[in-house]
């Protein structure tokens, strides 16, 4: 277990360091001149020499990336060019929309892909079933954007159940008012990724049905059902948390698309104004920030699928 | 093996996910190419007065918010889809059986390293790849081309890697080897034949996921500037005005969807039809031995 830790959180480090130096290079070295994209085609020299002075661009770029990874482990940041606001604070604040918008997501994605995927694998040949697997395939071609707009017209215009757009400007001060404004954003990404979810656990579920172990089980006198549950079922689960890193991160990435369409101040919505008011550095920052995020989940459902899994525990010893 | 090609297509055909996606695919190709020689109306021709018209013979399928024609303007935007598939497949096919080739065989000192990188790149996602090069390069659909056929050509490249690993490993292989075949001939005639099926199956899936990604770009504002009509930017004409005329947002939805879905199916009709087993159902093993190439 320990050989394993050090072995996960070596390849982690090497995935962290790489990533950034993936984002420094793209985003330092290909513009050309950083300072000159910043102040835009119609900034004066003096004003682009101003930029280079104030963010410490005419320094050898070894040395702009040592400091800026410096930053990123002690968390300062540096401020935005634009708004010259702490970029470290700024993430901090639009992480209390996106982080629980994708646990919101996420939750909806399980309740809705782990009964009726199981149920889909168990009934294969009954018609629920076989619809449900068309709906699977079918939802998992839909553009979020879409999906989206639709369930704004649905619930918004015509039932007039949720907000169509929005946080409130208190954020959770009033968490119901918080948690309404974001239910229709989790429902679309929710779905969607559900979709992609259920098929999976349906798959994971027919192999269970298959395996010796549970054909065994229900040669012991144990109902199909029963077989399913008591041997079945726990492998299902375990395959499915080893999923859930790659799970999430299609939840947070998919959030930036949904949070421009619902207006929702998060981490998406500012990368993409980040982008069009060309603030590369604090783009920089967010790129790292949200990679390292969907690194670290990967590393940490790695370790917990290790952990809970059995069968890895049996064939170490 | 032009025998095996056409039983391959003949097999697409008589499945009906295979004939229902290369239908829609026709129709795709068909519309982009007559797009470029004949529209109904000028797909960017505003025309104020003429503002939500409903569908009639002049405007099939009614008109938008400032009065531009809907059905040209969804023929043209098929032409950007089949740039960005055309486009994304090339790129990822490169990128991915490229990759998938040196980490699989290539020298031992490389392979290591190489995997890693390309975990990496994979837990990079594609969006933000793309919005990361749309923020250096500034947007359009070459950036989106890019940054998908980068993003999924690491996919394919992971489990076509797999694959030859696996094929690599097989008896014929070291037959092959022993026979006096060349590295080069044997990866020619052996191992690139054998890892087709996943191949063509993944890049299918991977213009699907373009198709889709292309969409969410353009209505972020990263992929197709505004004067090109594109499906993901009628998304975001439409949602201004989503409240009082939500049938608009349809079109350019149904038309993502059915060609998305078309991909899916296609590469699941096409693992059916390219793997002997799964199309005899393991009955006929002698015309599966003369099918294959080993």
């Amino acid at each position: 277990m320990i050989r394993f830790l050090a072995v996960r959180a070596l390849t982690l480090l090497a995935g962290l360091f790489l990533a950034s130096l993936i984002i420094f290079i793209s985003l330092r070295l290909l513009p050309g001149d950083v300072a000159q994209v910043i102040g835009g085609t119609s900034a004066s020299p003096a004003q682009v020499e101003a930029i280079r002075e104030r963010l410490g661009l005419n320094v050898p770029l070894p040395l702009q990336y040592l400091d800026w990874l410096g930053g990123v482990f002690t968390g300062q940041l540096g401020s935005s060019v634009v708004s010259g606001t702490s970029i470290a604070a700024e993430i901090a604040e639009k992480a209390q929309v996106t982080v629980p918008l994708t646990f919101y997501s996420l939750t909806i994605a399980l309740i809705v892909a782990l009964p009726l995927g199981v149920f889909a694998a168990y009934r294969r040949q009954a018609l629920p079933s076989r619809v449900l697997s068309v709906l699977g395939v079918v939802a998992a071609a839909v553009p979020a954007v879409w999906a989206g707009l639709l369930g704004i017209v649905l619930f918004s215009t015509w039932l007039g159940w949720l907000p169509s757009q929005g946080f409130p400007r208190d954020a959770w001060a009033d968490p119901l008012t918080a948690i309404r404004s974001l239910t229709l954003p989790a429902l679309t990404i929710g779905l969607i990724e559900g979709a992609v979810l259920f098929r999976f656990v349906k798959s994971a579920t027919l192999s269970a049905i298959g395996a010796e172990h549970v054909r065994t089980a229900m040669s012991r006198g144990y109902t199909r059902l029963g077989a399913l549950v008591r041997h079945g079922l726990p492998g299902v689960g375990l395959s499915v948390v080893s999923m859930l890193g790659l799970q999430v991160a299609g939840l947070l990435v998919g959030a930036v698309v949904i949070e421009q369409l619902f207006s929702l101040p998060g981490l998406g919505r500012m990368l993409v104004v980040d982008v069009g008011q060309r603030d590369l550095i604090k783009v920089q920052s967010t790129l790292f920030v949200l990679t390292a995020v969907i690194l670290a989940l990967g590393a940490l459902v790695d370790v917990v699928h290790r952990m809970i899994d059995p069968r890895l525990r049996v064939e170490e010893q | 093996m032009s025998g095996q090609r056409g039983g391959t297509l003949r097999h697409l055909i008589r499945s009906p996910r295979g004939a229902f996606a290369l239908a829609v695919l026709a129709l795709l190709a068909i519309t982009a190419l007559v797009s470029l020689f004949w529209l109904p109306a000028n797909p960017n021709q505003s025309n104020i007065s003429e503002a939500w018209q409903s569908p009639s013979l002049t405007h099939w399928l009614g008109t938008d918010s400032s009065g531009r024609d809907i059905a040209s303007r969804l023929m043209a935007g098929a032409r950007v889809t089949v740039l960005v598939v055309l486009g994304a497949a090339i790129v990822s096919g490169l990128i991915g059986l490229g990759l998938a080739i040196i980490s699989a065989l290539g020298p031992r000192k490389l392979r290591e390293p190489l995997i890693i990188f390309i975990d990496v790149l994979i837990a990079f996602p594609t969006l933000l790849l793309a919005i990361m090069l749309a923020a250096v390069f500034g947007s359009g659909i070459p950036v989106v081309i890019v940054s998908v056929g980068i993003g999924y050509g690491v996919q394919i490249a992971r489990v076509v890697r797999a694959e030859l690993r696996q094929i690599n490993a097989e008896d014929f292989i070291l037959a092959a080897r022993a026979s006096g075949l060349s590295r080069w001939a044997i990866l020619r005639m052996h191992l690139l034949p054998n890892a087709a099926p996943v191949f063509v199956v993944q890049l299918s899936l991977a213009m699907g996921l373009a198709i889709l990604a292309e969409a969410g770009l353009s209505y972020l504002g990263f992929g197709a500037p505004p004067s090109v009509p594109s499906w993901g930017l009628m998304l975001q004409e439409s949602q201004s005005q989503i409240a009082i005329h939500p049938a608009v947002v349809m079109w350019p939805g149904l038309a993502i969807t059915l060609t998305v879905l078309a991909f899916y199916l296609l590469g699941d009709a096409l693992r059916e039809a390219m793997d002997p087993r799964l199309r005899f159902g393991g009955r006929r093993a002698d015309s599966v031995q003369s099918g294959d190439p080993a």
